[in-house]
């Protein structure tokens, strides 16, 4: 019975091609752009480490100046102090932790032919690597002891790799950066976070960095600020130390905590510290510690963009009106059909054969706008792509579970829509068409 | 003519016995009315946000960074020699040491007081680390007071925290920072940067933007006297009109072969500066235009198709009313009116639910509030849709003969 009414159906749709055509068109243009500005809004908000983001939090402390909040209406500030984060570091009060800072530096191939580049560097505690599950090709982290002697180690990313060493495993080699001969420990996989959400206070879609260093090299070898430096108050003397040792805040801080306990536990290390720092004279707000885990955090640092938002939504409303559409059209289409629905119902079809029959008919044209919104989709995401430039490359991409749902959005919405006129098409009295034809 | 001739009641009467046909236009139009005009407002709001001018020479300017290495490397005099080098280059027309780029997204910034001492009130402003060529490279002019002088400027090392005695600042500046005087007298006054530190601005200049152009105090901006002696720094370059792409390459390789100490990076234009920070924009402004276009025509497309069918279906009423006399110009009204009562109540419900995306909008975007005009105009604009739409159903209408009334369909 079923390939009975997929041939009446298919017949249908040949019978009115542009009514059909236009159906069609309204719901692949309906799934496109939605899926488009789903697929958008899904990735940049995606969960970058599903199976430990409840266990990762981001500190912050309020270590702002008395008279404003960092940012309004009481927000700690986004980032810590050099201060902090070596005390937070010696303290050792999490299960694994890390402080960060960014920095850049010229790294310098030995060989004849590389030129000197440029290259992002990232300073971290050995806890970085394991805090963070980075795949290693090569070689592993350096060792905690590597942190507190300030040994010149580095863990480098596969195309650093690729540049300065060929793609060999360079464990054990020498690698000159900023002017300093390091040994390279650890060589690192293709790592690509999205949103890379250790450090989204400069750009969470930015690539994860081509060298990893041990944070204190930022005080041996007096290395530049990376991403972003703000004080309250100006640094007391000059150079440096003073820089080092002031209130401006230009590091990250991540702790891993393995549940509620150690959480509460961290908590109330980090309050006693604010408040023995208080006896100080540092920190003149309350008490406003945070701890956030990584959804959190990127809630807090708003990662989805604004705009992308709004395109969802609107794309939304697009897709309704291309549902409303349909289903004028539907009607139009099954009232028109009224004769021929009038003629089978007096030769014995039933009403639920004349329902599954129009179903069919409608769930063939969902389909087929379905598979024309993935087309579409995959232009729009094209069309994204060219339009933001390299920014999004890594957040545009069609997969497998987003392109299930497209069609499968696309079949509910065309059933959904073709419900009404369907039952209407059904309630045709058998004989009322039957007169004067 | 009597409203009996436009026979709005009886039309009005036909759409109530098939409503729902009525309803689904109706609520598509009002759909669409709301994306569309919420879009145009978005839309003419990021235009104007692009088009605000830097206050530079943009066409004809561009920039790169170096970075020197190694232990010989001196950057002092690596600055000295490449911008002696780069002026000497025919086809520049100047160029100066930077810090930041206009639009560029990245910069420093600072406050700044009329008065020294904690907690008082204060501006801030982006800073620009210049000498006396910057007024001619960026495009600048010094509406009151004067240029710095070769020997206000200063060389500052990395290190250091204070700041030089002179400094030009915007006109927008010196109207935040002294309200109540005229801009030319605040030439010679003092202001104090980090709270205490005094500095006596020398001059103003007309207009330059700061490096973020998402901040609301985008024409504040300072230039100080001063060179930098870090080993990364910027150059920005200043070509003869018409000259830039073709120097770009000579400079970059006269700089790379004058010291094989550092690596030049991030040659960029101004022009593709601005393209890059405006891109969020750009990119809006295309992808809600295209929506707008595609959702009207999809709803026109909806309008045409359902009056064909109802067109259709009346074909017999409307050969009888022809063979009793009516014209064809009546026909053709018949359907209009009816589009137009379907569209009332469509731009009336769009009218509605246009302020409501919009409050929604700016409550959970903090967008700004329509202008009122944005909602009679996209009424107008949908009504005048709908008719276009019915246009060609009505015409085919209008042509179904006299004679139809006589035959069985």
């Amino acid at each position: 019975m079923f390939t009975y009414y997929l041939r009446l159906a298919l017949k249908s749709i040949k019978r009115n091609p542009i009514l059909s055509a236009l159906m069609i068109t309204a719901i692949g243009l309906g799934i496109g752009a939605s899926m488009t500005t789903v697929t958008v809004n899904y990735l940049m908000s995606a969960n970058p480490i599903p199976h430990k983001s409840e266990q990762l939090f981001y500190v912050q402390l309020d270590s702002w100046s008395q008279f404003e909040p960092a940012r309004e209406p009481n927000e700690p500030p986004d980032q810590i102090t050099w201060t902090e984060a070596t005390n937070l570091m010696q303290a050792k009060q999490a299960y694994r932790q890390t402080a960060m800072a960014s920095t850049g530096g010229v790294v310098e191939p030995q060989g004849q032919d590389e030129k000197p580049f440029m290259a992002s560097i990232r300073l971290a505690f050995s806890d970085f690597f394991p805090m963070f599950d980075a795949p290693f090709l090569f070689g592993s982290g350096w060792p905690d002891s590597s942190d507190d002697n300030r040994e010149y180690v580095v863990v480098i990313s596969k195309a650093t790799n690729e540049r300065v060493f060929g793609g060999e495993n360079s464990v054990g080699r020498t690698i000159r950066i900023v002017g300093e001969n390091f040994r390279v420990v650890g060589v690192l996989n293709d790592w690509l976070l999205v949103p890379r959400f250790y450090d989204v206070t400069t750009g969470a879609f930015d690539e994860t960095e081509e060298v990893f260093m041990p944070f204190y090299m930022k005080q041996e070898l007096e290395l530049s600020n990376g991403g972003n430096t703000n004080c309250w108050k100006t640094p007391e003397g000059e150079g440096f130390a003073a820089f080092l040792q002031s209130e401006c805040v230009n590091y990250q801080m991540w702790v891993e905590l393995r549940n509620a306990n150690e959480k509460a536990q961290y908590m109330d290390f980090l309050n006693n510290y604010v408040n023995e720092q208080k006896a100080l004279g540092r920190f003149a707000r309350p008490l406003n510690n945070r701890l956030s885990n990584v959804m959190e955090w990127m809630e807090n640092q708003e990662v989805v963009a604004d705009d992308a938002q709004i395109m969802m939504w609107v794309s939304f409303m697009f897709l309704l009106v291309c549902l409303l559409n349909t289903i004028g059209l539907l009607l139009a289409k099954f009232t028109g059909k009224a004769a021929e629905i009038g003629l089978r119902r007096a030769v014995g079809a039933s009403k639920t054969d004349l329902f599954i029959q129009h179903i069919v008919e409608t769930a063939c044209i969902g389909i087929a706008g379905g598979i024309l919104g993935l087309g579409l989709a995959f232009l729009g995401l094209e069309g994204i792509k060219s339009l933001y430039g390299e920014f999004v490359q890594n957040l545009v991409g069609l997969d497998i579970t987003m392109m299930a749902s497209a069609i499968l959005l696309a079949l509910v919405s065309s059933i959904l829509a073709g419900m009404y006129p369907t039952w209407r098409a059904c309630n045709i009295a058998p004989a009322s068409q039957l007169k004067s034809q | 003519m009597s409203s009996n001739q436009w026979e709005i009641g009886p039309i009005f009467r036909a759409l109530m016995r098939n409503k729902v046909g009525a309803i689904l236009i109706a609520i598509q139009i009002a759909v669409t009315m709301t994306i569309v005009v919420n879009s145009i407002f978005i839309i003419l709001e990021r235009a104007q946000r692009i088009e605000r001018e830097s206050g530079i020479d943009e066409a004809n300017s561009f920039y790169l960074t170096t970075t020197g290495f190694g232990t010989s490397f001196d950057p002092k005099s690596t600055a000295i020699d490449d911008l002696a080098l780069i002026r000497a280059t025919p086809g520049v027309l100047d160029a100066i040491q930077i810090n930041a780029i206009p639009v560029s997204g990245g910069g420093w910034s600072m406050s700044f007081q009329t008065e020294p001492g904690e907690e008082k009130e204060s501006e801030g402003a982006a800073i620009y680390m210049v000498d006396e060529h910057a007024i001619n490279a960026l495009d600048l002019e010094v509406i009151a007071g004067e240029n710095f002088l070769p020997n206000d400027v200063r060389w500052r090392q990395r290190s250091v925290t204070d700041w030089p005695d002179n400094v030009l600042i915007t006109k927008v500046l010196a109207e935040s920072l002294f309200a109540d005087i005229p801009y030319q007298n605040v030439v010679g006054k003092t202001i104090y940067i980090r709270q205490t530190e005094p500095m006596i601005v020398k001059g103003i200049v007309d207009k330059i933007q700061a490096p973020w152009v998402g901040w609301d105090d985008l024409e504040h901006t300072v230039l100080t006297p001063e060179l930098t002696e870090f080993e990364s720094n910027r150059y920005y370059i200043r070509a003869l009109p018409g000259q830039r792409d073709a120097i770009m390459p000579i400079i970059e390789e006269a700089l790379a072969s004058s010291n094989k100490q550092r690596i030049i990076r991030n040659m960029r234009t101004v022009q593709e500066t601005r393209e890059r920070s405006y891109r969020g924009d750009t990119a809006m402004i295309k992808i809600l235009s295209t929506t707008m276009v595609i959702l009207t025509i999809v709803t026109g497309l909806g309008i045409v198709g359902l009056a064909s069918f109802s067109v259709n279906r009346r074909k017999k009423q409307i050969g009888t009313r022809r063979a009793l006399g009516a014209s064809q110009g009546s026909i053709v009204r018949y359907f209009m009116i009816e589009n137009f009562l379907i569209s009332t109540v469509g731009v009336v419900l769009g009218a509605v639910l246009t302020v409501g995306l919009n409050m929604l909008l700016v409550n959970m975007f903090s967008l700004n509030a329509l202008d009122w005009y944005f909602v009679p105009a996209g009424m107008l604009v949908l009504w005048i849709v709908g008719q276009i739409a019915v246009f060609g159903p009505a015409q085919k209408a209008a042509n179904i003969p006299p004679a139809l009334a006589t035959r069985t369909v």
